[in-house]
């Protein structure tokens, strides 16, 4: 029996005890602005970045709690990288919610939940801890949808997610006890082991498979799973909808890791080829459907449906022909693209959140128009995340998708190359409404009623620096790729 | 720091800085600044020229620093002779650039200014780079200062023409990209070009690299059929826009052909060497004849620079010295005069707000020093021996009477269609009596305006009189480049 080896889990200690303490502590809370709440829980996040950075750089990969959840870089990087989402998602937050009535002790303490699903997932080696994982971060997703309770369009987001969250669940539970029945243990280790050994009943496995991948694309808003990803978003109080599209997305990539990869990579040549499917799917609709929206957060919501398209694209060429030399490349190129992704959705929500003001929500993209003289600043932060999502040089999503269309050349294979060909004249149409937004900011005259921006400098400042992360790491990826790269390299050692 | 980094990230810098602490209130201080950015840019470029080894076709002033480790990608860039007078022509127009918006930008003057700088460091990055991954990320990066220039301001149609010219370029260039990883691949994990140059590959596979080079290049050059964003772009782009997009963005597209194209696929570039042939033929003559019925002055020169560069790829695919090296001169010398022929029809935009040939007449009455230079331009445009637009069209049109008698016969009609076109409108607005009150109540040109002409103007009459320093240069390298073009490749 393995040992409990409890510092292996330290980090999320932390977090569930502090996530108690401030649910408590917030009830003597007397401050309307909720200043203590709020610092606390950035502090409590900042530790847990700070110790899940510590753990990246001693390297060792270890498991703990009995062999339900492993140490390893790659659980650590993405723990790291989602408790800086969650950090800067609250930093934007802030001034957003106190007047909408949601500065309250809940938003903080329910964040910090979803967090620790999140850590939960990205760490664990056993079916059952992913999925305990997973429904501690959906059910504190669900409940901060509807944490305006009085708002029609919030509410009725929080059902949709609800709804089809707990389908989605349902459906890689099931997936997940076919597993269970077809190689007797929901140990991640011991499940490819057998499958390995190609003991397991094939049949079973693949319908068992084709559950999880399903509940999987789900989670990540992928095409056909992606109805409730611009009805969410667009419902959800901004906040929220950035609480969703920025810790959760690392999660999903951490969670295909440690099912598709670590479990069942026997069987990739079968979830390949629906990983392609899908991500076809999701470039078509993402891209061509972001191009009807007027509203901006529903074509944020499309194309984060696109940006899926492209990590999936970077899943699918792990294994070529029954050969895994590639997959390191596949594998880290896919995490780059996610991290880099996050980074910049974190940025483009927080500008429309320091947008919106009291009773006005300035979500149409028309809201935007002649940001530049309005706020040259912000015009041009927000210039650098359009730019860096539509993949232009040198910004950062140039790169990432770079790393992907490497990954797939590289295959040396025409179909993976066909592959390639199309996803570059998908991006190409996504290159438009990019475009469409920095048109809009920078070409357009401002609304009569439109005023400067002023006020919120630490919001500015927080955005300037985001801004300027998506220039740097554009101009300089080398760094964030080795990261990358070689938590996956040692991922796979194991 | 190597001249060429400076030469790159002079201009970047102070283009960056304007952008973020310039105010319209301040304008006076901006403009200066970005005049000494541009000169000082400029200046860092005259040391390539002077200390330039011209009897090697090695790269020069060679810079290499390790980049992404990842890709093995490096921070390498490098000029050879094909290259070296690209960096200080950018650098001088963006100087021309500067004085040309002096008084005529009154708005946002730091973006405008910001945003030339920041793109002319970004095409000197284009031209030095020798790491594909590097010139991949300058050459991209150069879409989003001009795609917010032509937006913010350009003329009515800004916006349809701003998005036409990003996504035509984009396709392409995305094209390239598949084309930049393959190679990459294929070599082993190497973004070098050098090493890419020497790389042997099937003709099949050099074909298709062939086309996506083509693709990318093409488009930007831009060669007939893939023309139809130029005209839009350069009647909607202010004039600053369309001076920096004619004198140098298309040079970026024919100088990739000579850089990628030529050495990479050497063979495909002779198997396919008709097809560029035929549509640079095509341009010369089918999109003179275009020139010729143009009502707006604009899309007159528009249309004037798909013909000549029409002579660029055409000298370089008949593969012989003369016509290499004619349409590398060719290139600077449309710089200089395509700069110039916008700059013109600027200076009678900004009194009369029209570029329409039949709102003009006489304008030689009212504006006679003014004058004086537009027909100098003019005549330049059209090949007049004595400027430098004669000497590269002389020695295309040398090259190719050897290679074939009759495509020579058909590329000299350009020289008529040329004359054609641009001396009517020469007439039309320039000559006869005055047209109209509004022309009767234009001003001369004042002493900005005259600099701008007549330091253009200087360097036309120097490269059309003694067009040796710029030869000189080009020759070693363009030899070795055929040496190596004419060996196959094939595997």
């Amino acid at each position: 029996m393995n040992p409990m080896n409890w510092p292996v889990v330290f980090p999320e200690i932390v977090l569930l005890t502090m996530a108690c303490v401030i649910a408590i502590a917030d009830l003597f809370v007397s401050d309307p602005a909720r200043r203590l709440t709020f610092w606390l829980t950035q502090a409590t996040l900042a530790v847990v970045a700070l110790l899940h950075l510590d753990a990246l750089n001693a390297g060792q990969s270890m498991f703990g709690m009995q062999g339900m959840v492993v140490s390893d870089p790659l659980g650590h990087l993405l723990a790291f990288f989602a408790a800086l989402a969650t950090m800067v998602t609250l930093a934007y937050a802030q001034p957003y919610i106190a007047p909408r009535d949601m500065m309250k002790g809940e938003f903080f303490t329910l964040s910090l939940f979803s967090l620790l699903g999140v850590c939960v997932m990205v760490s664990a080696n056993n079916f059952l801890v992913v999925y305990l994982g997973l429904e501690l971060m959906s059910l504190s997703l669900y409940a901060l949808t509807a944490l305006r309770r009085d708002h029609g369009q919030s509410t009725e987001a929080a059902m949709k997610y609800f709804v089809l969250g707990a389908l989605a669940s349902g459906f890689l539970l099931y997936g997940l006890s076919m597993m269970y029945g077809a190689t007797g243990s929901l140990d991640i280790q011991r499940v490819f082991e057998v499958i390995g050994k190609g003991q397991a009943n094939q049949q079973v496995l693949v319908f068992g498979l084709v559950f999880i991948v399903a509940g999987l694309g789900f989670k990540f808003g992928a095409a056909p799973f992606h109805m409730w990803v611009p009805d969410v978003y667009h419902g959800a109080p901004t906040a929220v909808t950035l609480l969703i599209a920025g810790a959760p997305k690392l999660a999903a990539f951490g969670m295909a890791m440690r099912l598709l990869v670590e479990g069942l990579l026997g069987l990739a040549t079968d979830w390949q080829q629906m990983l392609v499917v899908m991500s076809l799917a999701s470039l078509f609709i993402g891209n061509l459907a972001a191009i009807a929206q007027t509203n901006l957060k529903r074509l944020l919501a499309y194309s984060a449906i696109a940006q899926i398209g492209f990590v999936l694209l970077a899943l699918t060429s792990g294994v070529v022909s029954g050969n895994t030399l590639s997959a390191g490349n596949a594998y880290s190129s896919a995490l780059f693209y996610m991290v880099t992704y996050v980074l910049t959705t974190l940025g483009s929500f927080g500008v429309v959140m320091l947008l919106a003001r009291q009773g006005f929500e300035s979500e149409e993209i028309s809201d935007l128009a002649g940001l530049n003289q309005r706020s040259p600043w912000m015009a041009a932060v927000m210039a650098l995340f359009m730019f860096s999502l539509a993949g232009i040089p040198p910004m950062v999503g140039f790169y990432a998708k770079l790393s992907v269309l490497q990954a797939l050349v590289t295959t040396n294979l025409t179909g993976y190359l066909w592959l390639a060909v199309i996803a570059v004249l998908l991006s190409l149409i996504g290159a438009f409404y990019y475009l469409r937004v920095v048109k809009v900011m920078y070409f357009d005259e401002p609304a009569a009623d439109a005023r400067r921006l002023h006020g919120e400098r630490g919001v500015q400042a927080l955005l300037a620096v985001n801004g300027a992360a998506v220039l740097v790491f554009g101009l300089l990826p080398g760094g964030l790729m080795a990261m990358c790269s070689s938590a996956i390299v040692r991922a796979l050692a194991t | 720091m190597g001249l060429l980094s400076v030469a790159i990230w002079l201009p970047i810098l102070v283009g960056g800085v304007l952008l973020a602490l310039g105010r319209d209130e301040h304008a006076g201080t901006v403009r200066w600044i970005a005049l000494l950015g541009a000169f000082a840019g400029f200046l860092v470029t005259i040391p390539l020229i002077t200390g330039f080894d011209v009897t090697s076709a090695a790269m020069q002033f060679q810079e290499k620093l390790p980049w992404i480790e990842r890709f093995k990608a490096f921070y390498h860039l490098g000029v050879d002779g094909i290259a070296v007078w690209f960096v200080p022509l950018t650098a001088f127009i963006t100087v021309i650039v500067v004085i040309s918006a002096w008084q005529v930008i009154t708005e946002r003057v730091n973006q405008y200014m910001g945003a030339f700088l920041i793109l002319s460091g970004l095409m000197v990055g284009v031209f030095s780079a020798l790491d594909g991954l590097l010139f991949y990320v300058f050459f991209e990066a150069t879409l989003i200062p001009m795609y917010i220039i032509i937006g913010i301001w350009g003329g009515p149609k800004r916006v349809y023409a701003a998005f036409k010219f990003f996504l035509y370029t984009l396709l392409g260039s995305l094209l390239m990209l598949i084309a930049l990883l393959y190679l990459y691949f294929k070599s082993g994990g190497s973004f070098a070009i050098l090493d890419w140059h020497k790389l042997p590959l099937p003709l099949s596979a050099q074909s298709l690299l062939f086309f996506a080079f083509f693709a990318a290049f093409s488009v930007k050059v831009p060669m007939w059929p893939v023309h139809t964003w130029l005209p839009d772009a350069h009647v909607e782009a202010p004039t600053g826009g369309s001076v920096v997009l004619a004198a140098i963005m298309l040079k970026l597209g024919a100088y990739g052909f000579l850089r990628f194209s030529l050495p990479i696929a050497p063979d495909a570039s002779r198997e396919w060497a008709w097809l560029i042939i035929a549509l640079s033929l095509i341009a010369v003559i089918y999109i003179g004849l275009v020139a010729l019925v143009q009502q707006d002055m604009k899309k007159l020169v528009a249309y004037s620079s798909i013909a000549h560069m029409g002579f660029v790829t055409l000298g370089f695919f008949i593969f012989s010295e003369l016509g290499v090296s004619g349409g590398i001169v060719q290139m600077i010398s449309h710089g200089f005069i395509s700069g110039a022929m916008f700059l013109c029809i600027g200076v009678l935009y900004d009194r009369m707000h029209s570029r329409e040939i039949a709102d003009y007449g006489g304008v030689v009455n009212t504006m006679p020093k003014f004058a004086a230079f537009a027909v100098f331009f003019a005549m330049a445009n059209s090949g007049l021996p004595g400027t430098s637009g004669f000497v590269g069209e002389w020695m295309v049109i040398l090259g190719t009477v050897k290679a074939n008698f009759w495509l020579a016969a058909l590329a000299a009609t350009a020289l008529i269609f040329g004359a054609a076109y641009n001396l009517w409108m020469v007439k039309r607005v320039y000559f006869g009596e005055v047209a109209n009150p509004h022309v009767k109540a234009l001003t001369d040109i004042d002493s900005r305006e005259f600099l701008m002409l007549a330091l253009l103007a200087v360097a036309v009459m120097w490269m059309g009189l003694y067009p040796k320093p710029f030869t000189d240069v080009m020759h070693v390298s363009v030899t070795q480049l055929l040496q190596h073009v004419a060996q196959s490749k094939l595997n």
